[in-house]
């Protein structure tokens, strides 16, 4: 199979995940979707790993995945803290860095 | 014997030093402090004179190197000092009849309790002068020449507790400043174009220099000159420096101040030789003076003022000659020296009689005082023949040379120049003759006059003493006043004669100056004669005005030139108009541009730059999900970027 299907495959998740940030609310879909992304990313890695035969796009896509792991442990605690104060999951809701 | 030089300074130096900051304690003794010294001066003077005229002709150039003041790679000024024939000569004049008006003024403000200040402020006056005489380089002459500038605001300000006075001074300081500035650019294009400005090399490097550059030169030295010796267009301060003391004028006038700038043109005649616009500039200039100040001289009613044009014009005449070239430098000088004797004499007697009459100025309000003033009416006298040039005495041997020498510039310059110097002749005689025949003859206007205003008698300290009087009573002055009119009126008769027997001054000056001759389209006869005739005439037409007729003490409206001429010829006028006036509107319409563009475009940066932030702040609205647009789109534009790029 033509790895180059996989490529499209992975820009299709990528902008899925990048529309879905950008029209959702709900701070959880939100979050989802940029783990669409990362795993998009990572797909795309792979792919090319094995495109150019050899391992440094499979090495960085276990680093996003390290920092994937981070990053939802740091993103959920700060959703729950949100929605603790503002009984509420929306990312409009937390419009207070501005003028 | 060069080791002497320095000590001419240094006395009247240490004088100022001493009675400036000595303090009260020598309030007592300061006149005659400052009268030793300054008189210490004219003896070293005389004593290195007698040691000068002993030698050739040759060695008679001392230089004294005292030390290296400011070296710096090229640029190296020395602190030397020059005695030559040329400096000799000013030193006798600056001293000999500077110490005597330090005598007369010991007379003079005996009952000025600022008096030691005052002998401090004379000797300074003196060091300077002493100072710019004996420099051996332009920047020294410079700090001579400031130094003069510095006396005389210090010197015509003295009464400063009346506004006129310190008005006058403030007006001197300033006029001064414009040709100060005039030295200054002449010393710094010397310095570019001849890498010096001692005196020496400047001169011995004029004949490789191109003569767009001498004139340059020439022109800003001439505008110093104007400054310093009141010549016009920077003659407005003279009149108003009257406000000084007495003595104050008859230095200014006589010995110092207004001879410097005959001395810088005398002094730098290698280069207005070898630039020959630059001296036609200095001929105009003094023919336009001279008539000039006779022609305000004529119109006075103040004695001093009278006197101030007079001196105006005299230095003209002196302009006028060292102007000429080597035909007139010697000329120039040897006027210098007589007028310095018979001016210095005319304000002395004229202070005299200001003694004598509660300090009264105004002519119209003296009158038959020789009964009263023998002695300053004879000395007086006796300087206003030799001023108007009466044969045998001094002013007569010397002005007769410069209308002479004048004819001798040849074609139509000289004609021009010699009728404006004989037109000036005539002048001369018949506003000295005004001043004599209004002050010593006629009716004696200043009985039954009523008191002078309380405020113009307490303005002037000299005059508490006398008391307000309804009536002055005159009377001569004390010996210490008389006797140095006495000197000098000998000198004013008896000086150009003993120059010019055997050509005695061109021989001792000719070394330094050169002297050429001339072809003179007159006889020398043609032009004494036709001066004689121009002193008979404003002689006579004078006589004719104040003589044979009263003189009211109430001045006469008089015609368009005589108004004129009371106002300066309208000086003031003029420089309020085009300078004041032009000076205001240029700094109103550069505060204009100032305010409106310079300040509109660093204003209107702010401006714009403030109203763009304020739009861009509400791109900052707080919703993540906007922020996130921003990003994805600045990666999307970064990524379309770099695939262009690829492409092309």
């Amino acid at each position: 199979m033509n790895p180059v299907n996989y490529l499209y495959l992975a820009a299709l998740l990528f902008t899925i995940g990048a529309t879905g940030v950008l029209i959702r609310r709900n701070a959880i879909v939100v979050f989802m979707c940029i783990e669409l992304m990362l795993n998009a990313c990572n797909l795309a890695f792979v792919t090319f790993s094995r495109m150019h035969g050899n391992l440094d796009g499979q090495i960085i896509a276990f680093f996003t995945m390290v920092v994937a792991a981070a990053e939802v442990v740091v993103g959920l605690a700060i959703i729950v803290s949100l929605f603790r104060s503002r009984h509420s999951a929306s990312v409009d809701d937390a419009s207070l860095m501005k003028l | 014997m060069e080791n002497l030089i320095a000590l001419l300074v240094a006395a009247p130096l240490l004088g100022a030093a001493v009675l400036l900051c000595g303090g009260r304690r020598l309030d007592a003794v300061g006149q005659w402090i400052g009268t030793v010294l300054a008189g210490a001066s004219f003896v070293i003077g005389v004593v290195l004179f007698a040691d000068m005229l002993g030698k050739d002709a040759e060695h008679r150039i001392l230089i004294q190197h005292l030390w290296t003041w400011i070296p710096v790679e090229s640029f190296q000024a020395d602190v030397t000092f020059r005695l030559d024939q040329l400096s000799m000569t000013f030193v006798l004049l600056i001293t000999g009849v500077g110490s005597l008006i330090h005598l007369y003024s010991v007379g003079y403000m005996e009952h000025d309790e600022r008096r030691r200040r005052f002998f401090g402020y004379l000797n300074l006056f003196l060091a300077a002068m002493l100072l710019l005489v004996l420099a051996d380089n332009y920047l020294l002459l410079y700090v001579g020449w400031e130094g003069v500038g510095l006396a005389s605001y210090l010197l015509i300000g003295f009464w400063q507790h009346k506004p006129s006075a310190a008005t006058a001074a403030k007006k001197a300081f300033l006029v001064n400043r414009v040709g100060d500035m005039g030295l200054s650019i002449a010393i710094m294009l010397m310095f570019t174009t001849f890498g010096t400005f001692a005196f020496g090399p400047v001169f011995s490097h004029v004949g490789e220099t191109g003569e767009g550059k001498l004139t340059a030169i020439g022109l800003m030295l001439l505008l110093a000159a104007c400054g310093k010796s009141a010549q016009v267009p920077l003659q407005s301060w003279l009149g108003d420096a009257m406000e000084g003391p007495t003595p104050v004028s008859a230095l200014i006038h006589a010995a110092t101040m207004v001879t410097a700038g005959v001395y810088l043109i005398v002094r730098s005649g290698a280069i207005f030789n070898a630039a020959p616009d630059a001296q036609l500039a200095v001929t105009v200039v003094g023919a336009v003076t001279l008539l000039f100040g006779a022609i305000v001289g004529c119109a006075k009613d103040d004695i001093k003022k009278a006197l101030a044009g007079s001196t105006m014009s005299q230095i003209g005449y002196m302009v006028l000659a060292a102007g000429l070239g080597p035909i007139g430098y010697v000329f120039a000088i040897m006027h210098l020296v007589t007028h310095g004797f018979f001016k210095a004499g005319l304000f002395l007697g004229a202070g005299s009689v200001m003694h004598g009459m509660n300090d009264e100025v105004d002519m119209r309000k003296y009158g038959g005082l020789r009964k009263y003033m023998p002695v300053t009416f004879i000395t007086f006298g006796l300087g206003y023949l030799a001023i108007i040039g009466f044969p045998g005495l001094s002013g007569f041997f010397s002005k007769d040379k410069i209308i002479e020498a004048a004819f001798a510039k040849g074609g139509t310059e000289g004609w021009i120049l010699g009728g404006a110097a004989l037109l000036g002749a005539a002048i001369t005689a018949f506003y000295m003759t005004r001043v004599m025949l209004m002050t010593f003859f006629g009716e004696e206007r200043w009985r039954n006059q009523p008191t002078r205003s309380p405020e113009a008698a307490s303005a002037e300290p000299a005059a508490e003493h006398h008391g307000e009087h309804a009536e002055p009573h005159p009377h001569e002055s004390p010996k210490v006043m008389t006797i140095p009119m006495i000197v000098l009126a000998v000198g004013s008769v008896f000086g150009g004669a003993f120059f010019s027997i055997g050509d005695r001054f061109l021989h001792w000056l000719e070394p330094i100056t050169g002297h050429s001759e001339g072809n003179s389209p007159l006889s020398a006869a043609t032009v004494t004669g036709g001066t004689m005739v121009c002193l008979l005439i404003g002689v006579g037409i004078a006589y004719a005005m104040y003589g044979r007729r009263p003189v009211p003490s109430v001045a006469p409206r008089g015609s368009l030139l005589t108004r004129a001429a009371r106002r300066d010829l309208l000086q003031d006028d003029f420089n309020h108009v085009v300078l004041v006036r032009g000076g205001e509107h240029l700094t109103r319409s550069l505060v204009y541009v100032d305010h409106t563009l310079v300040d509109g475009v660093v204003n209107g940066t702010a401006a714009s730059v403030g109203g763009l932030s304020g739009r861009m702040r509400k791109l900052q609205n707080g919703f993540a999900r906007s922020y996130a647009v921003s990003m994805f789109g600045g990666a999307a534009i970064l990524v379309a970027a770099t695939l262009l790029m690829r492409a092309v």
